[in-house]
């Protein structure tokens, strides 16, 4: 007997020219709760595919209850009692809960029996864990936080009693990670051991009893959580120092650049998905959009970027109302001349064109800019020169203005759109999820240029699902849900626990 | 009356070919893999029943050449679309090119006449076969004639058709298959996770494709005509792929799409050269197009949105 539910040690993976785990070795106890840190590319998903039975490591063995055992398939991952709750849902949407959970794990070739089997299992189940799942619910009916449990409920009826939850929270909203939590305690007082893959800071120091930080593919450390503090491993898991905190200096705001005035959106099913926004982002000031992805965000960026025509309202830009103004070109063409940027949230599907060379992306959108381009032909030397710039100032890796954009890490990809978008110089900066997928080295130096950008006196609003990203730049906060602003809030004022209420839709 | 029984029953005898080859899509495309081929399964599937029924005197032989020509194909249409992530409509297309190339040319090269097979004798044909009583029954009104017209004198295979509907739709919606069948054309991805083979599964349902088309293809040549015609199928395939989308990939609702279309046609027939009152005598080819422009209408206007199985067309990738 040993008191370790999973022993990693040694653990070696290449992918090419990648190695993505290289001397991989941790003990996760039994009945603990077991964070793994690290930024992306750190190879948290890799370790856990490898224990879970996706991929074989190239060396390194792997010990389940004492036992050292080879784990070439899922199959084999859940008979020896690992279960995985995905990032992205494995759940067959017009199934309902009860299907999906007896999916692969029928017990027999007809289904009446197992079902019904599954049915009592599961009232159990949901009984000790307090989950609060309707057997008989459409899974696509249900929210993420429900579908969450689904999957959770699928692991645990497969006589799982190691729980991997990959960045479980990053779909929920505060309250729901909360109630996860509580569940996921609950796991552990029945004696389950759960490991629980994160970025999150907060969530470890909040729950975990032991932490393994990784970074660039090994393990940097293996510490009990009652002994560090979040800056502690914060330092560990970039290497360095970061400062969690935005330094900004407390500014008074200008005037009002953009003015939205009863906007709305309704889509062709007749669903509100903007409904009634009144707000002002003023010079000098970032105007943060908290709330859950779907909640409105995204259409609010796309029709204030002239991407999506909105059913009705008004946009005022420094005094004049936008969908007013008569012209042969595409709006999103006409907003942008008229000086308001726009950083899509997803860059690499609006931001970029990824098979094109960093140099021809450095001019997406600003293809009439004179001073790159006569008569319909542009000139690649002034092209090139000012795409070096762009590195030199923003630091983009690698240096190498004719590289496919595609090639680039997340990070470096989104500092090209930023620096293409802050290069013309606008007064309005819309920007949608500023730092997804990317790493923390380049979150603060992205949110160290928005600041500067601010103290110059340019109006930004901010869309994104971070809260923590929202709380560090802005100066107000609107938060949004389902359409709706469901409250506003001065970032000094502002918790996480009174924007996760107005998130999930409590009125102010 | 008279003429309603006769119209039904040659309904009955239309849909029969179309109810299977139905079934058979909906094993493939339930699964996930897009099952145009179904043409070129049937033709396959009669010319060698056809071949297998001359040679062996025998229609049971001629049945099991039948399946295994189809199965053959439907194994091709696997490999290539499962095993090889191939694109399936390209699978499927060059099955029914290679069907009705194939068939005649080995026509030709076996029997000499002109790419079909001659006409089998009696013994080695599926005969219509009387239900007990049917002949004591005719006379008691209703009941009796429908089970003594409409019921009794038909084919076995018409009568294997009937039980195998029910049966489809069991496995379907009731088995451990079913489920697995359905969650691997809806989200490959969970069903693997949740440790079942997407490759498997849908190697079976292809499988079981096959044997459907085999059966109806087998009930063109060896029941219908007694022969093998060259292009025999004539779009009955993608007539029961439309019945398929029509009943929105259900076996019960596509059944009832595959009865509709047959309606159409064997209303087509009964109505050609006939005088009908006001407008006369209308000419054939305006009637032979009732099918096609019932089927046009039908899956434009009313079927509303059918939605197809999600992960229909998609070869299954693992993510990771």
């Amino acid at each position: 007997m040993t008191d370790f539910a999973i022993e990693l040690n040694g653990i070696c993976k290449r992918f090419g020219a990648v190695q993505a785990n290289r001397d991989v070795s941790m003990n996760i106890a039994k009945g603990s709760i077991h964070g793994i840190i690290g930024e992306n590319g750190a190879g948290k998903s890799t370790l856990m595919s490898i224990l879970y039975g996706y991929y074989q490591a190239d060396s390194g063995s792997i010990a389940v209850d004492g036992k050292t055992v080879r784990i070439r398939n899922s199959q084999e991952a859940i008979r020896l009692g690992i279960g995985m709750v995905h990032q992205h849902f494995m759940l067959v949407d017009n199934f309902t809960v009860l299907e999906n959970i007896v999916l692969g794990a029928e017990g027999g070739l007809l289904l009446k029996q197992g079902l019904a089997k599954a049915r009592e299992h599961l009232q159990a189940l949901n009984r000790d864990y307090s989950l609060e799942v309707d057997p008989d619910a459409i899974v696509g009916e249900l929210g993420v936080g429900l579908q969450q449990r689904v999957e959770i409920l699928k692991a645990l009826y497969r006589g799982a009693d190691v729980l991997i939850l990959d960045e479980p929270t990053a779909v929920l909203t505060p309250q729901e990670a909360d109630h996860l939590f509580c569940i996921l305690r609950a796991l552990r007082e029945q004696g389950k051991t759960v490991i629980l893959i994160t970025h999150k800071l907060r969530e470890v120091m909040d729950i975990t009893d032991a932490v393994s930080v990784m970074r660039a593919g090994t393990v940097v450390g293996n510490v009990r959580t009652a002994d560090v503090d979040k800056e502690k491993l914060a330092d560990l898991m970039v290497g360095r120092k970061v400062t969690l905190k935005v330094d900004k200096a407390e500014r008074a705001p200008g005037a009002a650049v953009l003015d939205v005035r009863q906007l709305c959106l309704t889509d062709a099913r007749g669903v509100k998905l903007l409904d009634d926004l009144n707000f002002q982002v003023r010079a000098g000031e970032i105007v943060g959009i908290a709330g859950v992805s779907g909640n409105g965000q995204s259409e609010l960026l796309e029709v204030l970027a002239g991407m999506l025509e909105p059913t009705s309202g008004e946009i005022r830009y420094q005094g004049t109302d936008l969908l007013q103004e008569k012209s042969t070109q595409p709006r999103a063409a006409l907003y942008r001349r008229k000086g308001i940027a726009h950083v899509p949230e997803d860059r690499s599907r609006e931001g970029l064109v990824k098979s094109f060379p960093m140099f021809e992306n450095a001019i997406l959108g600003y293809h009439d800019d004179k001073s790159v381009s006569k008569g319909g032909l542009y000139s690649r030397q002034a092209l090139l020169a000012r795409t070096r710039d762009f590195i030199r100032q923003f630091d983009i890796r690698p240096d190498n203005a004719q590289l496919r954009v595609g090639l680039l890490s997340g990070g470096n990809q989104q500092k090209v759109v930023l620096a293409r978008e802050i290069h013309a110089n606008p007064d309005l900066l819309l920007i949608g999820q500023p730092t997804r997928g990317v790493d923390i080295g380049a979150i603060e130096f992205i949110h160290k240029r928005l600041v500067e950008l601010r103290d110059a006196g340019k109006a930004i609003l901010l869309v994104s699902v971070e809260l923590e990203e929202i709380l560090a730049l802005s100066d107000r906060i609107l938060v949004m849900a389902g359409g709706q602003i469901s409250g506003e809030v001065a970032a000094r004022e502002a918790d996480t626990v009174s924007l996760g209420l107005l998130m999930g839709g409590h009125k102010q | 009356m008279e003429q309603l029984f006769s119209l039904l029953d040659s309904t009955i005898r239309v849909a029969t070919p179309l109810v299977l080859a139905a079934l058979a899509g909906m094993f493939s495309e339930r699964s996930g893999v897009v099952d145009i081929g179904l043409e070129g399964k049937m033709l396959v599937a009669a010319f060698a029943a056809a071949a297998a029924a001359f040679v062996t005197h025998s229609p049971w032989l001629g049945l099991l050449a039948g399946i295994m020509a189809s199965v053959s194909l439907a194994m091709v249409h696997a490999f290539v679309s499962v095993t090889y992530n191939g694109n399936q409509l390209i699978s499927g297309m060059a099955i029914n090119t290679i069907a009705s190339g194939i068939t005649p040319v080995l026509g030709l090269a076996w029997f000499q006449q002109g790419g079909n097979t001659p006409q089998l004798d009696d013994d080695s044909r599926f005969h219509d076969i009387s239900l007990p009583f049917a002949d004591a029954l005719s006379n008691v009104p209703l009941v009796g004639h429908v089970y003594s017209k409409l019921l009794s004198g038909h084919s076995i295979l018409v009568y294997l058709t009937i039980l195998i509907i029910p049966v489809v739709s069991w496995v379907v919606y009731r088995s451990r298959f079913g489920l697995r069948l359905r969650a691997v054309g809806e989200n490959p991805h969970a069903a693997d996770t949740a440790g079942v083979s997407v490759a498997r599964v849908r190697y079976i349902a292809l499988f079981w494709g096959g044997v459907l088309c085999g059966m109806a293809g087998t009930f063109l040549s060896v029941y219908q005509t007694g022969s093998f015609i060259k292009e025999m199928t004539a779009g009955k395939g993608f007539l029961a792929l439309a019945a398929l989308i029509f009943g929105k990939w259900r076996p019960l609702p596509a059944v009832l799409g595959c009865l509709l279309f047959a309606f159409a046609d064997a209303l087509q027939i009964r109505l050609e050269g006939v005088d009908l009152p006001v407008v006369g005598q209308i000419p054939s080819q305006a009637i032979q197009v009732i099918p096609y422009v019932l089927t046009v209408l039908l899956l434009a206007g009313f079927v509303g949105r059918a939605v197809a199985p999600k992960a229909i067309g998609v070869p299954f990738v693992k993510s990771r």
